[in-house]
């Protein structure tokens, strides 16, 4: 009887730890899949982007005959950035096109009439909408990646990670054009 | 975030709870008052009898009362605010950088789905959210708001709303809102009945036993007493919660929006108009983002559903750094404001750095800005109004009430004569009035087909304006990212398609 006691008491602790292992295992493709589902919605707003910029050229050609160096900046950092692979080749080539982006709006401050063109307000503000929703949609993939991370790492999931091969993450980082400190008051 | 929620969730358990007996305790003496027990039932005149039963009744009634207007409002408590307020809901076409704001905020928080945006024609300064859950939200803004905002306030007040919406707020507040309103209810009524009966009631008690007359006296004043102070009690628990849920919607906008400035800077525009929302009443108040009532009614700060709207703003400005929970229960605490942020929120992360203003908002207070900004939110209201909108060659934009008859319209500035584009009406056909009215012949690019589905080729680079098959003027943007447009009327799909 008391060698069945042992067994069970065995076998408890046996099922209890391998439930264990199951719920760290699930967790970390839980997590997974969040930081999958996470990039895809940067990349919907990235295509988006995409989409968005030959129009925003041919508004601005337009008016801005001249500015052939800005236009074609824009369309190679454009090409870049649609073919590159993996999020740190991305977040590269994304800032390029940022930068690309910024020229024009320089650009386009030298054109009163193109500022007041409805066709064109309506893409600006279409494009800055879209390059907001790409902030708030990285912000959103780069929780997940930390939390996928620090479960890569910690104790004692990085055991369970390590056997079943997951692998850390990659932050998707863009250059703050202008981060600033809050107002202060004074009372 | 959810962490946070779950901690503000548990102390407004309490409030709903006290509410909830408030509730029950007026049922049961009331109960108790109108359906006295039996005489036999006093023990041998030793005692006085307490009518247990009838109380209990009361206690059934009122739940009752409260269950159905509390069902009511559940399955249609959203259209019903919607209608009271007189809001009509837009398309993206109609303001894109409003439709735009609400994807972006939606995005941020992480939310399914995004919320219906609605536009109320109304001069008065406010936004409010309504829905029970995510599935069924709805977010609104007064035109006079939408014309006074740059995208950074208005994305401020947006996040606000969908803080409001991701916290279940308008549930609760809802549910805190009817509890309270079959509370002043049913004390009406009572005190009413009270007032109007008294002479017949006391007729009939005489003939009854003397000391069961006395306990139902008793009772009478009892239920009497709790008639008249309960109303009041809900109200101060209801507006109690309504503030403390202000404060953590604010810090829900600065974190959303990495932005602070943005929310602070239009509560600064909504404080300094005098305007009052035309349709309001008091349990709809708690669900816009300021106080609608303006002429202040009491400066007794008890008696407020928002909090004041200068501590509002000195809290947001206060946050230094980072944009989180946690900053902003350290500048409200810089303040000297009891806000209680949930300590769940507190630890839910340090949150991103405070972002730098939108390049419109730069401008902000230049004159053509705002006259950008009013012609976007006036133009919003045309649009859901069936406007038509043209460009002359010009450059000068011509809009076009529904009812304008002609087919041709000169300019004022140029004295050009431009084309009206009617789109070649399909429906005539299928309503079989083809044969007394053909169908114009299209203008400016525009077809459709006169087979269902109503299929429409797009204006390059334009407007595309068409009339649907029930005579509705549809109006779409050249950047409207979309194949198929709804109906706002007769809610038909129809099929876009590029020109190329």
């Amino acid at each position: 009887m008391s060698v069945a006691m042992v067994f069970v008491v065995l076998a408890v602790i046996v099922l209890g730890g391998l439930g264990w292992l199951v719920g760290i295992y699930n967790g970390l493709v839980r997590l997974r899949n969040e930081v999958k589902n996470a990039w895809a919605q940067v990349d919907v707003q990235l295509k988006r982007r995409y989409d968005l910029i030959p129009n925003l050229l041919e508004t601005v050609k337009g008016y801005a005959k001249h500015e052939r160096e800005t236009f074609e900046k824009i369309t190679q950092a454009r090409s870049a950035a649609m073919s590159a692979q993996g999020v740190a080749e991305q977040s590269k080539a994304e800032n390029l096109l940022n930068q690309a982006l910024g020229g024009l709006r320089v650009v386009v401050e030298a054109y009163p009439e193109l500022k007041a063109n409805t066709n064109f307000l309506a893409l600006q503000e279409e494009l800055s909408s879209t390059e907001n929703k790409i902030g708030f949609a990285r912000q959103f993939y780069n929780d997940q990646v930390m939390n996928l991370n620090n479960k890569v790492q910690m104790f004692p999931s990085n055991i369970v990670a390590g056997i079943f091969n997951f692998k850390l993450e990659e932050f998707f980082e863009l250059e703050e054009p202008a981060e600033r400190e809050a107002p202060k008051v004074q009372f | 975030m959810w962490e946070a929620i779950r901690g503000n969730k548990r102390k407004s358990t309490y409030l709903a709870a006290t509410m909830f007996l408030l509730l029950g305790a007026l049922g049961f003496f009331i109960g108790m008052s109108l359906f006295p027990a039996p005489v036999d039932v006093a023990a041998g005149g030793q005692v006085y009898p307490v009518p247990i039963a009838g109380g209990l009744f009361g206690v059934v009634i009122a739940g009752g009362i409260w269950t159905v207007m509390t069902a009511v409002a559940y399955y249609n408590g959203g259209s019903i605010l919607m209608a009271v307020s007189g809001a009509r809901e837009i398309q993206k076409q109609d303001h894109p950088q409003l439709f735009n704001v609400v994807e972006e905020m939606t995005i941020a928080s992480g939310m399914g789905k995004m919320p219906a945006v609605y536009i109320i024609d109304d001069p008065a300064l406010n936004a409010f959210a309504t829905g029970r859950d995510k599935e069924h939200a709805a977010v609104a803004i007064t035109s006079g708001l939408l014309s006074r905002l740059n995208r950074d306030q208005l994305q401020g007040v947006i996040a606000h709303e969908m803080g409001h919406i991701v916290n279940r707020d308008i549930l609760f507040m809802q549910m805190l809102g009817i509890m309270a309103g079959a509370i002043v209810m049913i004390s009406d009524i009572y005190v009413r009945g009270m007032f109007y009966s008294s002479g017949g009631r006391r007729r009939s008690r005489s003939s009854s036993n003397g000391k069961g007359g006395q306990a139902q006296a008793l009772m009478m004043v009892l239920a009497l007493v709790l008639a008249i102070l309960s109303p009041i009690l809900a109200q101060f628990i209801y507006l109690a919660a309504s503030r403390r849920r202000e404060y953590f919607a604010d810090a829900q906008s600065a974190v959303l929006t990495r932005y602070p400035e943005g929310l602070a800077s239009a509560l600064e525009v909504i404080e300094q108009d005098s305007q009052q929302l035309a349709r309001i009443n008091r349990t709809t108040a708690p669900m816009f983002i300021c106080n609608p009532y303006k002429q202040k009614m009491s400066a007794f700060s008890l008696m407020q559903t928002h909090p004041p709207t200068e501590e509002r703003i000195r809290i947001l400005r206060g946050m230094a750094g980072n944009a989180s929970f946690a900053e902003y229960q350290r500048a409200s605490e810089r303040v000297g404001a009891a806000v209680g942020v949930p300590a769940s929120a507190l630890a839910a992360g340090a949150g991103a750095a405070i972002r730098g203003a939108h390049a419109e908002a730069q401008q902000a207070g230049k004159t053509a800005q705002k006259k950008a900004q009013w012609r976007k939110a006036t133009d919003a209201l045309r649009s859901i109004n069936s406007f038509v909108f043209i460009t002359c060659a010009c450059g000068l934009r011509l809009k076009l009430p529904p009812d304008f008859k002609r087919d041709t319209v000169t300019c004022p500035r140029c004295h050009r004569e431009s084309a009206i584009p009617v789109a070649a009406v399909a429906a005539a056909n299928a309503l079989g009035d083809a044969a007394q009215t053909p169908p114009p012949p299209p203008t400016r690019g525009l077809a459709t087909d006169a087979e269902p589905p109503l299929v429409v080729k797009r204006n390059p680079g334009a407007w595309t304006t068409f009339r649907c098959r029930c005579g509705e003027t549809i109006n779409v943007a050249p950047d409207a990212d979309t194949d198929a447009v709804q109906c706002r009327q007769c809610k038909r799909t129809i099929r876009i398609h590029d020109a190329a």
